[in-house]
């Protein structure tokens, strides 16, 4: 009898538990076998891509604010990053540092001033602040205007590991996704993330709890920049490419259809939701402009059918079979 | 629970009032909506705010719960002007309120709920980069305060997921994680069934034991069998004020009503 309890007391926690230890070592033997079978450019976009997705899912998914701006830290730092490798000689791993570093302090920036409305205000504050640093990129000397910063030097890791070679470009790409998903994955579980989610649900009732949320929101807006500009410096070197495209406002919707297919809200979601996008980009190239629609109808179709994105449907439906079993036993 | 050792009272002279409100005055665009209102809640009493529609219950709440602020006059809580302290700082100082709708954090489990609120004395609630079991000391009395509230089975269960009044008791087990002195509740029993009515109103009976009650509530009955002290408020002034059979006998208190009081 106590034996049936206190197993099914244990079952939740343990089912989720296996659950992401399973997800991560299927993502480990996968990262590390997919460039033997597919293009490791693309490879290296989607983890570029993913993370930033993450780190917009990080503000999203947990805090509850809806930014359109996120381009404006992922692009900002492409350019920091490329300037500090190209023009300055810095070594990769200092000049992405640079613009993950610009990056935060925008992000403090904007975020001080964003913070300060909600819901759709606070939207179009992220908005109109990211078409400000687009016109700034067209402006300014240093970004190379229409052409954008070009043959920016993957150069020399560490000043030894040379990175023009794939495979090493790769691992450290990996190794650069790995340790910004790390981050994201500890703050959601951290102490920290347990005030944002609390802020997330019921702002005014985690304010007569004791909490200033928005010192809560503002963090959560910095780390999500400096790790959209992790993901935007690491995009630079891949590509040894900093342009207009980086700020665009299309590319902050784009990091918001990629969290929604996959599922706000969820560890993995975004990294499905951005392979699925940065695929469609990829694989169906050829067909023109009507990559735009499939994009469009998936994204449509996404909503529709799962309104918790595929890994939040995946989640909920496990739960619910869960809760079903354990409701007989 | 209610063992705990009986609180310091506050640094005042008057010392029998936690609460007092001196020429409380409230105005939105030219409109008062209270005006004048003295208000003194003494300590380890429940008192109730009652009044018609429109009559400025609420929006004094806001004002003694500092989400909005008062056009004149002063708030004084343990004898300290508290009339330009920020909301958020309340908390510390001992009042915590309830909310209309019932206010939980829904994609929290039960147990995470009571477990935001006791996390906040730690000072780690900006630390991201420490793991979740930073906070497994706290389960031992976030547990007691499930039990307490009798939510026990449903700790793992996403908040959402609960019955409104389960979701009232789980707002209670929440607020009394901060140990406050003075609750605030506004509308307790608002879209509770007769069992929950019965339950709750045990349940704020068990919490008023050594603290003090300042709630806002419509159900007449709720409010006869609960409170030490009752105001009536119409038209944002202070018509009445006293216990149940002083204040349903009065004839402005009646009238104010249109024979709305059943005593």
């Amino acid at each position: 009898m106590s034996f049936v309890v206190s197993e099914r007391k244990a079952a939740p926690n343990l089912g989720s538990t296996s659950l992401r230890v399973l997800a991560v070592v299927a993502a480990g033997v996968l990262l590390a076998a997919a460039p033997f079978f597919v293009y490791p450019i693309f490879l290296m976009k989607a983890l570029c891509f993913a993370l930033f997705a993450c780190a917009f899912n990080l503000l999203l998914g947990y805090g509850g604010l809806l930014s359109f701006g996120h381009a404006a830290y992922f692009g900002a730092a492409a350019y920091v990053c490329g300037y500090a490798a190209k023009t300055l000689g810095l070594t990769p791993e200092l000049s992405i540092l640079a613009g993950t570093a610009a990056s935060a302090l925008l992000g403090v920036g904007f975020g001080w001033l964003a913070i300060r409305r909600q819901g759709i205000y606070f939207s179009m504050i992220t908005l109109a602040l990211a078409q400000m640093v687009f016109f700034f990129c067209v402006q300014a000397p240093f970004t190379g205007g229409e052409d954008g910063m070009q043959a920016i030097p993957r150069g020399y890791l560490f000043g030894i590991i040379d990175l023009n070679n794939t495979l090493a470009m790769y691992v450290f790409v990996v190794a650069v996704f790995l340790i910004g998903f790390g981050i994201i994955w500890r703050t959601v579980d951290s102490p920290f993330g347990e005030v944002l989610r609390a802020i997330r649900d019921n702002e005014p009732r985690a304010i007569s709890l004791g909490y200033k949320a928005n010192r809560y929101k503002l963090l959560a807006f910095v780390l999500s920049a400096a790790l959209a500009g992790l993901a935007g410096s690491t995009k630079a070197l891949v590509f040894q490419l900093a342009s207009l495209t980086d700020v665009h406002w299309a590319m902050s919707g784009e990091v918001v259809l990629m969290t929604l297919i996959g599922g706000m809200g969820t560890i993995f979601g975004p990294v499905v939701g951005a392979v699925i996008v940065v695929a469609m980009q990829n694989y169906l190239a050829h067909l023109g402009s009507w990559v735009m629609m499939i994009q469009g109808a998936t994204f449509i179709a996404c909503v529709l059918l799962f309104r918790a994105g595929i890994v939040g449907t995946i989640i909920h439906y496990l739960r619910a079979r869960r809760g079903g079993s354990s409701g007989q036993a | 629970m209610q063992q705990h050792a009986p609180r310091p009272s506050g640094p005042t002279g008057d010392g029998d009032n936690i609460i007092e409100t001196r020429g409380l005055t409230k105005e939105f665009l030219g409109f008062v909506a209270v005006r004048d209102v003295n208000l003194k809640v003494k300590r380890h009493t429940i008192h109730a705010l009652i009044g018609p529609n429109g009559a400025g219950k609420t929006t004094v709440f806001n004002l003694l719960t500092k989400f909005l602020r008062p056009t004149s006059g002063s708030i004084h809580f343990n004898g300290v002007d508290v009339t330009r302290t920020a909301p958020a700082d309340m908390a510390g100082q001992g009042m915590v309120r309830s909310f209309q709708i019932s206010s939980v954090f829904s994609h929290l489990t039960v147990l995470e709920n009571v477990r935001v609120a006791l996390q906040r004395p730690l000072g780690i609630s900006f630390h991201f980069w420490k793991p979740r079991r930073t906070l497994h000391p706290l389960h031992e009395r976030a547990d007691e305060l499930i039990e307490w509230v009798g939510l026990t089975p449903y700790r793992d269960v996403n908040a959402g997921e609960l019955s409104y009044g389960r979701k009232r008791a789980l707002e209670f087990a929440t607020t009394l994680a901060l140990e406050p002195e003075m609750l605030l509740l506004d509308e307790p029993m608002a879209g509770l069934g007769h069992e929950d009515i019965h339950r709750i109103s045990s349940l704020i009976k068990r919490v008023a034991a050594n603290r003090t009650v300042l709630m806002v509530e419509h159900n007449l009955s709720v409010v006869a069998d609960l409170s030490d002290t009752i105001t009536v408020l119409t038209r944002g002034s202070v018509l009445a004020e006293g216990d149940y059979a002083a204040v349903s006998t009065n004839p402005s208190v009646r009238e104010a009503y249109i024979g709305g009081v059943h005593a």
